[in-house]
Formats: C-alpha cells, structure tokens, sequence
C-alpha cells in the first residue's frame, strides 16, 4: 500500500512514522525542505519538496499508484484543493482532509470529501474530560438526580 | 443583480470601484482590516472586513442571493474553496475565478466552477495574435467542448490557395466560419474560393488544430 501525506508538520511527521511502521510505502510533500527534520530519521520515506497541489509534483510523489492521500498542513484551503485534485483527478481511493474550520469541514463533507476538523475532535475532548471531573465534585446535584430517577 | 467580489487586492478592488460607478449592488470581502477602512471612506459601505472562504462571512454577506461571486485572491486554492462553497453551500448561479497559475485553470475548472481567468493565458494569446509571421492564431478556446476559434491566413505557399471549399479536405469536427476578404466579411459556403491575403476564421476541436495549420501554412506542426 503507498500513503502520500501532505504536510510534514506534527501531524504529517508522525502519520507518516505511524503508517511506515504498519508497513505502508510513504511519501511527503511539504513545501519548506527544512520540514522534513521532523521525520523521524530511522525511517525510510519519499520526500518531495513543493506543493501538493501541483499534479507534477502529485506525480513526483507517486499519486498514480497511491491508495491514500492525507491533506494535513494547517492551510485548509490548501489541504481542500490538493485533496480534490487527488480524489477526482487521480482516483485515490482514501482522500482525508485535515481542516480547522469545522463549517468549511461540513460543507466539503456534504459533496462528497472526508474531512477531519481537529478543533471539534479537540474541544469534544476537552468538554467531555472538564464534564467528567466536574460530576463527582458537584454532591449538590446528584440528591436531585436520584429523586428523580426514584 | 447582486454581486460579492472576494479578495480586495488591485484586481477586486478596480473591480468594485467598476461596478459601483456602474451602478451594480455590489460587496467586497477583504481580509485586511486596513484595507477595508480605506475602501470604506471611497465607495462607503460596500466593503467588509472577513475571509471569504468562512461560511459565516458570506451568510453575513448575504451570499445565498448573491446572483454572481467573483473570486480574485492572489491565491488560487483560496478563490477555488470560496466559489465552491459559495456554489454548493449557497446556490450562486455564476461564479468566476481568478487563476494566477495557469496550471491550476483545467483543475479548477473541472472542479465546477463556472468561469476561470487567467491573465499569463489570456496575454500569450494576444502576444501570439500580433506576431506578424504567424499564418494560424488561436483566438479563444471555448470551454465545455474543448473547441478553439482560431484565425488562418491564406498566402502564397498556403496549400488551400485557390481551391474552393468543398474540395480542402478539412479534418474532421472543424467549421469553416467566415472570411475575411480585403476588410469585408463573406460568409463561406462550399463554393467560396480561397484567395491569397484572406483570413480565415474556423471552429475546431483543439486536438485538429495542427493538422487545420499545415492546411493554411504548408508546414508540419510537431504534435507537443
């Protein structure tokens, strides 16, 4: 199986190091070459320096036969564009998009592209954990709960 | 008809001066605060400050009776997400995209835009159009069909010269349209002969252009 990530920040350098140790072929686009000292270096992966929404350098980095296309960089309209370009032009078959703006995220959901909105991920996270700790620190409410459930 | 130009650089902005003289309903989007107060004090309050990519700026714009969104950023994946979302979030019926790299426009295209500009494509055609020795000149491609209006010249060494219509065997899926005679315009028919100094104006899918080429120069084109 061959990945192309696009983006070797946080995220693309560690997906990059995930999915090489679940023995896919991986290559990175990023548009910095400096970027890429975040990939670990006891892995061995493409880069490609550029930007990923210029089908040579799709090309370049093996779009013809990838099976997955990750967008991560933190510019979402770049992920939108390049992930459109390799979902309709390159017929990859697994195209996931990474974007900050979770409305942007729904509408580009709606006609057809998996997207990924880390800020609704994070703030679910964050609510759920604050929710979860507060329960037991608020006695208070529960004398009212059990009455009801009575 | 109302009217949401996003991107307030040079181009939005002569843009919006345009149609506000026009007299057109018209809303610029521009990210930089800056800049919308300036444009503020000259077309008053047809300017706001916001990203025109955000589903909440253009709900704020009113894009959901936008009858036109022209995208104009110096960013071509900008202008790309905002008609997109402006076509499939709010129905505009019509949305134009400025392409700064003339790789991205087939792209761009293809991903439903309406209509594309590219100014590096549109000035090499009209460089290529005022090159005295060229005797073939693409005028204008026509979207959806691939179809390209281009111009012939007849000369002297041009295999057509003197041979009526019916009898050039033209390549396939071209239309002959008009000619161009000393400043007069003939309609051509099967009869029309070719006369030296005559421009001619055909149709032809873009694929046919070299072969229709050799026809007017007399040279083989090197397929690119």
């Amino acid at each position: 199986m061959r990945a192309i990530i696009m983006g070797s920040g946080r995220v693309g350098s560690r997906l990059a190091h995930l999915l090489y140790q679940q023995g896919y072929e991986v290559a990175v686009i990023d548009e910095q070459p400096n970027s890429f000292r975040r990939l670990d270096p006891t892995i061995d992966v493409l880069t490609v320096t550029g930007t990923a929404i210029d089908e040579d350098v799709l090309k370049e980095a093996g779009i013809e036969e990838a099976d997955v296309f990750a967008a991560v960089t933190n510019r979402d309209n770049s992920n939108l564009m390049a992930a459109q370009i390799a979902k309709h032009r390159f017929n990859v078959g697994t195209v996931l998009v990474r974007i900050y703006d979770p409305v942007r995220g729904e509408i580009y959901q709606s006609i057809g592209l998996q997207t990924i909105s880390p800020t609704t991920i994070i703030a679910d996270i964050f609510f759920n954990e604050i929710i979860k700790q507060a329960q037991p620190a608020s006695p208070a409410t529960a004398p009212t709960s059990q009455k009801e459930t009575r | 008809m109302y009217i949401i130009v996003v991107g307030g650089g040079k181009i939005g902005y002569y843009l919006t001066k345009t149609l506000v003289n026009e007299g057109r309903e018209v809303l610029l989007i521009e990210k930089d605060s800056k800049k919308v107060a300036t444009y503020e004090e000259r077309f008053g309050s047809v300017v706001v400050q916001g990203d025109g990519c955000e589903a909440a700026t253009l709900e704020a714009a009113g894009a959901a009776r936008a009858d036109v969104l022209v995208a104009v950023t110096g960013d071509d994946e900008d202008n790309l997400v905002a008609c997109q979302i402006a076509k499939a979030h709010y129905n505009v019926r019509r949305t134009i995209c400025r392409v700064n790299n003339p790789k991205n426009e087939r792209i761009i295209k293809d991903l439903g835009v309406d209509v594309t500009v590219d100014a590096t494509n549109l000035m090499k055609d009209l460089i290529e159009q005022y090159i005295p020795e060229r005797h073939m000149v693409h005028l204008l491609t026509m979207r959806h069909a691939d179809l390209a209006i281009v111009e012939g010249r007849v000369t002297a060494g041009s295999p057509v010269l003197g041979k009526v219509i019916s009898d050039v065997r033209f390549p396939a899926r071209t239309v002959i349209s008009a000619i161009v005679r000393q400043s007069q315009l003939l309609v051509a028919s099967g009869s029309t002969r070719f006369e030296e100094g005559d421009e001619v104006i055909a149709i032809s899918h873009r694929e046919q252009e070299g072969e229709l080429q050799t026809l007017f120069t007399g040279e083989e084109i090197a397929q690119i």
